[in-house]
């Protein structure tokens, strides 16, 4: 149902586009107003949203800490999954950010007969996140060269690196195929495996059915309804020049792909997409495990009501000093 | 245990592939053996707290506050813009489900909400609802959940059913951390006058007699002392333990069942012939008679509360820095909320062993140090000696206990101390150990009779990994660090795995310690005959 309604929407969306830019009004609105509007959401939508984050103060320094603590100079300190310093702190995020290092440790439990526990390793999901993460990652450097003019020699290095098969004119890129299997496997599970299928909301099913969108409106562009180029160059250098011209016979599957992503940037600021920005903000893991080394403030600490020991001693004096235990006042 | 305790062989029977069912609506079955009993309003009212009437979850009607809804959102409010933890883990769970099979409730239960996505989102349903634009908008159609009676009779049952043990966290991309989950949401239950008797009672006797027990000064005096009468029986030496002493170096506090509980009782006897056989200057308090601190199981605000005493205490004794035992949840709170609660401790020291002048600088701003950390330093610099024979009749494993090892990283040190003290150790799955270690599924203020059930489910997965090493390596004794584990274990393995005991690291420590002066051991601190003295026992 959740993924049914994701699917109908996206494809609501194809059709809007499709239709509504074939006069030049609608390629204008398309091409020009709409990703304005998209990329003024975005920017706007992500700040608001980590400053909204970071309004909230830290008022207790939490680390998961997931190796050995820095103690006794003869312990080894895993400063990578434990960090007591600055720089392991950066390690650490960089290693999840980079690499997903949590999610490398992801095991599959089983209960077997006896019963029998077992946990086997289970890195698919890590694969499929880091092949999809990546390979968008390198689809979005790509797309610089239709900014830039010259066209940047590493930009043109990195498409030259993706083609490395050599298949096909043009040729077939890495980054295509990956991030498409990337993103159907990533679909699948949410039918496949129970207990996915059942955290699943519209809200995990929308963004990967317009993920998947954008990839295949982008990947037919570059291999079947052949669009005009240079005039797609000529858009994108108007937008970001921001002197916008539609040049006319671009095709529909260039606007489709084109609002495809203009509500990809609206939407996300607005959807749990923002872990790419959260992750960095993540209490359990942004912080040095220098709890007791260095003291933490509380912004907010209050004074809270307490029992003193001189309350105690008022109720238990009688008994304190019969059982010979000393106290403050006789 | 309760009689309708279904069999080991039904009970693990579980199905780890939730139903095609949608989790939205919420329902909720308060199984007996799955719940806990709800507090006695006294004691809420003792510590100031809402208090709900009298009542039972498997009530129809709650006695709730008319305006309830109000009361809850509010407190939402104000903890989403006090804690980011709160705000992050809210708003960026992708919902990937690496946490599902993550947690010892999911596995042994098979209930989907026990998920530790699904628990989380029991909450994060309201707070799309209330909270965010498109759940104002849209709705069940954006996920979100409006606070209902149902909603909140599922916080009651899911949130009484995790031990706030981190593990799903250490999986989690971004470190989501269900134990800060928990907290909120117990914390917002409270507001509203529920909460559960094991977790309220302890907290008001904490705060009056300063330990969870409500064990009065002059039984706290007995208990040791009686301890030091029983460890005479053993060594024949009587050791001094102060109580109170103004002037002494350290403060040492321990968990209130170290002295009243068994077979915590044993590790308690191991710390008086430690710091008897090294001559250490300290002293017990009355006052600050309670490592443990139940607030974390209850709110931010408890723990503080409680907590207090720790250093009030140390002040008004005027030692120079503080020794805590064996305890998890203790060890969290030391850790991760006391200097920051309630420091700074600049009246004290930076931890420095008298024995060995080891400085501790990883407590120089806390200034409390942890007994493995003290013990493991003695070793190396070889200032006790132990004869690990004496220890020969344990084949023993080592639990991590969760707040040591994902809120500390407190993994070596207790090892070092287990391998010095005895000759047989076998690690169990490495997936079941260290920061990867499973709750005895008790936790939390959840280790009650009437959660028998749940326990026992919740208990499996730590179980089952003893189960291996007991049939692999014969491994009969289970050691851990947390006064918890200690209580809750023993019935736990006594279901799922007999023939294994529960003990502490310094239990082991003071089996193998060679004390001056000492008579010739014939039994162990439980009075057991050690391997090879089965026949000097006089039956």
């Amino acid at each position: 149902m959740k993924a049914l309604f994701s699917l109908v929407a996206v494809v609501i969306l194809i059709l809007l586009a499709w239709f509504g830019s074939g006069s030049s009004g609608g390629a204008y609105l398309f091409g020009v107003i709409l990703p304005y509007a998209a990329i003024t959401l975005f920017v706007l939508g992500v700040v608001y949203r980590v400053l909204k984050w970071a309004r909230s103060p830290v008022p207790f320094r939490i680390p998961t800490s997931c190796g050995q603590q820095k103690s006794l100079p003869w312990i080894k300190n895993s400063n990578l999954d434990n960090p007591h310093s600055l720089v392991g702190v950066v390690a650490r995020m960089a290693l999840e950010v980079l690499c997903f290092r949590s999610l490398f440790r992801n095991t599959k439990a089983e209960v077997k007969d006896g019963p029998r526990l077992v946990y086997g390793s289970d890195k698919f999901l890590w694969l499929g996140a880091l092949a999809f993460h990546w390979s968008f990652l390198i689809i979005l450097l790509r797309h610089y060269r239709f900014f830039t003019e010259p066209v940047p020699g590493f930009i043109m290095g990195i498409e030259s690196l993706d083609g490395l098969m050599q298949i096909g004119v043009p040729p077939l890129l890495i980054t295509n195929i990956a991030v498409t299997g990337a993103l159907l496997y990533l679909w699948a599970r949410r039918f496949t495996n129970p207990q996915v299928r059942i955290i699943s909301l519209i809200a995990d099913h929308f963004p990967l059915v317009l993920l998947l969108g954008v990839v295949t409106s982008g990947v037919c562009m570059r291999y079947f309804f052949k669009v005009d180029l240079p005039a797609v160059k000529q858009l994108a250098m108007g937008l970001i020049s921001l002197n916008p011209v539609v040049p006319a016979g671009i095709g529909s599957i260039f606007f489709i792909h084109l609002f495809l992503v203009s509500v990809l940037l609206a939407y996300f600021p607005a959807s749990k997409l923002m872990h790419m920005a959260g992750i960095f903000l993540s209490p359990t893991r942004n912080l040095a495990n220098s709890n007791r080394r260095v003291r933490h403030i509380n912004p907010w600490n209050y004074p809270v009501k307490v029992h003193t020991y001189e309350e105690y001693e008022d109720e238990f004096r009688d008994v304190m000093k019969a059982a010979g235990l000393p106290v403050e006042k006789e | 245990m309760a009689e309708e305790t279904p069999k080991p062989e039904e009970l693990a029977r579980v199905d780890l592939k939730p139903p095609k069912s949608d989790w939205m609506d919420p329902t909720v079955e308060f199984r007996k053996g799955t719940w806990n009993y709800t507090a006695v309003p006294d004691t809420q009212k003792y510590l100031d707290l809402p208090a709900a009437p009298k009542w039972a979850p498997t009530d129809d009607d709650w006695p709730l506050p008319e305006n309830w809804q109000e009361i809850i959102l509010t407190g939402m409010k104000e903890r989403l813009d006090k804690y980011r933890s709160f705000r992050i883990f809210m708003d960026i769970c992708v919902r990937c489900g690496a946490c599902a099979d993550k947690c010892h409730f999911f596995i042994g239960s098979g209930d989907p909400k026990n998920m530790p996505v699904l628990r989380a989102e029991l909450l994060r349903s309201v707070y799309r609802h209330d909270f965010t634009t498109a759940g104002k908008i849209l709705g069940k159609l954006a996920g979100g959940r409006k606070l209902t009676v149902g909603v909140l009779k599922e916080w009651f049952y899911y949130f009484f059913q995790c031990t706030e043990c981190r593990r799903c966290s250490v999986f989690c991309p971004y470190g989501i951390d269900t134990a800060e989950i928990t907290m909120f949401a117990r914390e917002l239950l409270s507001l509203i006058g529920l909460g559960i008797e094991w977790i309220c009672t302890p907290l008001s006797n904490c705060f009056r007699t300063g330990n969870h027990l409500g064990i009065q000064p002059h039984g706290f005096k007995d208990s040791i002392e009686f301890a030091v009468d029983e460890l005479e029986e053993i060594t024949g030496i009587r050791v001094d333990a102060p109580i109170n002493k103004k002037g002494a170096e350290i403060l040492f506090v321990a968990p209130s069942a170290d002295y009243f509980a068994s077979p915590h009782y044993y590790t308690l006897l191991g710390y008086l012939a430690l710091f008897h056989e090294i001559g250490l200057d300290y002293t017990w308090s009355t006052y600050a008679s309670e490592g443990g601190n139940f607030g974390l199981f209850h709110s931010h605000e408890m723990i503080k509360r409680l907590n207090a005493k720790i250093y009030a205490e140390a002040k008004r004794l005027g030692v120079k820095w503080i020794l805590g035992g064996e305890c998890g949840h203790m060890w969290r709170v030391m850790h991760q909320y006391m200097d920051t609660m309630n420091g700074p401790a600049d009246f004290l020291e930076v931890p420095k062993s008298p024995i060995t002048g080891t400085v501790f600088e990883n407590a120089a701003s806390t200034k409390m140090t942890h007994i493995c950390e003290f013990t493991a330093d003695l070793l190396k610099n070889e200032k006790i000696k132990l004869d690990p024979s004496r220890n020969d009749h344990w084949i023993s494993t080592f639990h991590d206990s969760c707040n040591p090892s994902r809120a500390l990283g407190l993994l070596e040190e207790p090892r070092y101390c287990i391998k010095r003290a005895c000759n047989n150790f076998y690690e169990m799955p490495e997936n079941t150990i260290r920061e990867q270690t499973f709750c005895c599924g008790s936790g939390a203020g959840l280790g009650t009779d009437e959660n028998m059930e749940m326990r026992l489910r919740g208990g499996l997965p730590r179980a089952n990994a003893v189960k291996y090493v007991h049939e692999k390596h014969d491994v009969n004794v289970l050691l851990c660090i947390c006064a918890i584990d200690k209580a809750t274990l023993p019935p736990l393995l006594e279901y799922w795995v007999p023939g294994v005991e529960v003990a502490g690291v310094h239990e082991m420590v003071g089996n193998a310690l060679i004390m001056e002066g000492a008579t010739k051991r014939t039994t162990d601190l439980r009075g057991q005959p050690l391997k090879g003295m089965e026949d000097t026992e006089d039956v």
